[in-house]
């Protein structure tokens, strides 16, 4: 088992990557039995280009990809320069590491209640500030340009990029380096950028890299807070994908490759970025650019990183307002009074949701643990990390567009007339789960001191029972921590639930975004609010359970 | 080569990196004696150690045999060498009691009575009452003491010690010290210690090889 897991890990990341991708290669050149596509046709692509509007959407993903990347690195290596080992650094930590639990579809639904012209922050300062009293005709949220789902897309990929930074951090170093940058008199920013940020970068690019695709072919935060005159490239791709007229398959296939090329586009541009990015650099360093009075920036990128955040908890506290709202009034900061009536309501819609979703987050995760954990065991009695390539497998389901590949097993489901039942909903959970479980455990797990190992084994005690008595026990809180964010990871997955599970499966994530539409917020405050809550709990499980266990073992509080 | 002697024997011991030799080394070691290898750091000291506890990183190659009473251990598992092995720093297992740590070393043939047996030994290291306590609250001489007693409770027929009291102040390492050898010395345990404090090795009382002096 030990010696098949890398092969086994390998298998689970890349086959549905490529299988996907190629299941969705051959329907947009005019290829699918199934359908009736027997030859080999450009005509899927000539229906697509004819689509009004193609050209806007396109532009809207790369766009949208481009300028959310650039943003969350620019803030995150700002953030970090400016505040890295300080008191308010610790703090916005502890601000920042919750967000990244908290699902995209339930953010973006915070964000709209919040921001929208009848949302929270309008109705906190009408009519005493504005005069109104009805919402003014702005298109504030679903704006043109996509501005709001940028910002959202930026709040909620803001504490990943930031968490895999901190992780990262202390290879590159920093401590020494910013101290003699210091000492010649460069400021905090410019010291650190001087110094660490050359090593750093390297270390967090694949994640980069997986917030430009993602931000490239987003679904859920797309409809919820996107433009839809006409909306995001992959956006209307999913309404055709699940259109009853089969024959849209075919175009959707197509615009599935247009997808992945502009997410490839996107990807061309932003190593463009880099290398001018570090030549700028270079320069600067070059001419001894010191940056000595840098307060104010160092103010600006704190003063983000605090606005993005709160605007996510403060969109969540509205969002389960909503959901005990009674009559709630335009500009009413507060609702009239509180009901359950809307919880009572949804309860029994509520069911069938919330057990999809645990079981297919449960399932998923456990999957995902064993076979990391199987992995990093099996490196550590080999010595074999597997170096980057290891990494960059890892990464692949997370650079790859989701709907270029997942719309190709949908495909394939369809045309092997296979049902796609639970497992292989679950089995598309992993491709995702997997990546994240693997990265936040295997820090830690590198980590343990080996010479309790040694120890136990000269005891006389052999591997196996060393493995279950000591090295489980003793990285239980890095298990756990790593189980709660693989479940908040599943819990959050929208387009994959949608295309594989297709209405037969619906999870808690589906079924709020399918909401959208309706626009009743106290159903989606409900759905959004469950949502929410379940990956939270389980990351209170992951710290309350070792907790517990280990309540009179002092070094085992989770400081190391 | 039925008729080496008891004790730990090191038998043309070369280990190398790459093709570069490390460590060369002959040795006796008769129960109760120890034998103190000095050497700076990077003259392959742990790595001597890590060989003969059978820990050896596949970056080394290793020639010659290690006998233990007449016992070749070369190419055993280290689980199966029966050599206890010390660092400098206690290294309990943080999840366990102190007492939980004695048990886990008992061997099955200890018996059912595994408590009794560990609560003794603590009590032989003045940790009486010391079963329930969380490692993490003992001091650093309490913890030395408790994780000696846990090695012994493994029944070795050797002890292998890496730097073991370079993290104790100096009034302490004496008491450590000579409780540590005493206990060696009582139980003809051969004792291979890695050291790079002279003060050790005269402690020791025994024979000192200096590695990367040729």
């Amino acid at each position: 088992m030990l010696r098949a897991a890398p092969a086994i890990t390998i298998l689970v990341l890349l086959a549905p990557v490529l299988f996907g991708l190629s299941a969705t290669l051959l329907p947009a050149f005019g290829y699918l039995p199934v359908l009736g596509g027997t030859g080999f046709s450009l005509a899927p692509f000539e229906q697509l280009l004819a689509l009004p509007g193609l050209l806007r959407s396109s532009l809207l993903s790369l766009f949208a990809g481009l300028v959310t990347t650039l943003v969350s690195v620019i803030v995150v290596g700002g953030f970090v320069a400016s505040w890295s080992h300080t008191r308010v650094f610790r703090s916005l930590q502890h601000l920042l590491s919750p967000l990244l639990s908290v699902p995209h579809a339930a953010a973006a639904f915070g964000l709209a209640f919040l921001l929208a012209p009848s949302g929270w922050l309008m109705r906190v300062v009408s009519p005493e500030l504005t005069g109104f009293t009805r919402p003014p005709d702005w298109l504030i949220v679903n704006d043109p340009v996509g501005i709001t789902m940028m910002a959202g897309l930026v709040a909620k990929e803001l504490p990943f990029l930031f968490l895999v930074t901190l992780a990262a951090l202390p290879q590159a170093a920093p401590r020494g380096k910013t101290a003699i940058a210091a000492s010649l008199g460069y400021g905090r920013i410019a010291g650190f950028l001087h110094t660490v940020w050359p090593q750093l970068y390297p270390q967090i690019r694949l994640a980069v890299f997986a917030v430009l695709a993602y931000a490239t072919s987003v679904v859920d935060v797309a409809i919820i807070l996107g433009p839809t005159q006409p909306a995001p490239l992959s956006a209307r791709l999913v309404q055709m994908m699940n259109d009853p007229d089969l024959s849209l398959r075919f175009m959707a296939s197509a615009g599935a490759v247009l997808q992945l090329a502009i997410t490839l586009g996107a990807l061309a541009i932003w190593l463009l970025l880099e290398r001018l990015g570090g030549g700028a650099l270079s320069r600067l360093a070059a001419t001894g650019w010191r940056f000595g009075a840098d307060q104010a920036a160092r103010l600006l990128f704190a003063g983000l990183v605090v606005v993005s955040a709160m605007a996510i908890f403060a969109g969540l506290f509205v969002l389960a307002l909503w959901s005990v709202a009674g009559n709630w009034q335009f500009p009413d900061a507060l609702p009239e009074s509180l009901t359950l009536r809307t919880w009572e309501r949804q309860l029994s819609m509520l069911g069938r949701p919330v057990l999809v979703t645990l079981l297919v987050g449960l399932l998923s995760t456990l999957v995902a643990l064993v076979l990391a954990v199987a992995c990093l065991e099996r490196e550590a009695r080999t010595g074999n990390t597997g170096g980057n390539r290891a990494l960059l497998f890892l990464y692949a389901p997370l650079l790859v567009p989701q709907i270029a590949f997942v719309f190709g097993l949908q495909l394939f489901f369809l045309a092997s007339g296979l049902n796609a039942g639970f497992v292989a909903l679950a089995m598309v959970h992993l491709v995702f789960v997997l990546p994240y479980v693997f990265l936040s455990l295997s820090d830690p797990w590198r980590a343990l001191d080996v010479r309790y190992l040694k120890v136990a084994r000269s005891l006389g005690v052999a591997p196996n029972h060393i493995f279950w008595r000591i090295k489980l026990p003793i990285l239980l809180r890095p298990l756990l921590a790593a189980a709660a964010v693989g479940f908040a990871v599943s819990v959050s997955l929208y387009l994959p639930t949608l295309l594989i599970g297709a209405g037969r499966w619906p999870t808690l994530a589906t079924e709020a975004v399918a909401l959208s539409s309706g626009g009743d917020r106290r159903i989606i405050g409900v759905y959004a609010f469950v949502q929410l809550v379940l990956p939270g709990l389980g990351f209170a499980l992951a710290t309350l359970v070792p907790a517990i266990l280990h309540a009179r073992r002092r070094d085992m509080s989770g400081a190391s | 080569m039925s008729s080496q002697p008891s004790g730990l024997v090191l038998d043309h011991v070369v280990i190398r990196i790459g093709e570069r030799p490390l460590v060369s080394l002959s040795a006796n070691i008769a129960p109760g004696e120890v034998l103190a290898v000095m050497g700076a750091s990077g003259s392959g000291k742990s790595t001597l150690l890590a060989f003969v506890g059978g820990f050896l990183e596949p970056a080394f190659a290793a020639s010659g045999s290690v006998h233990l009473d007449g016992r070749d251990i070369t190419s055993l598992p280290a689980h199966e060498r029966r050599v206890g092995l010390m660092f400098q720093d206690a290294l309990l297992f943080p999840h366990m009691s102190v007492g939980g740590n004695l048990v886990f070393a008992l061997r099955k043939s200890a018996g059912t009575n595994r408590r009794e047996l560990a609560e003794k030994a603590l009590a032989e290291a003045g940790l009486e009452g010391f079963f329930e306590r969380d490692p993490a609250t003992l001091s650093g001489g309490q913890k030395a003491r408790a994780a000696l007693m846990r090695v012994l409770l493994s029944q070795p027929r050797a002890l292998l010690l890496d730097e073991p009291f370079s993290k104790l102040d100096v009034a302490l390492k004496q008491q450590i010290r000579s409780f540590v050898f005493g206990e060696a010395r009582i139980r003809g345990l051969p004792v291979l210690m890695v050291t790079h404090d002279p003060d050790d090795a005269n402690a020791a009382g025994g024979a000192v090889v200096e590695l990367g002096a040729q």
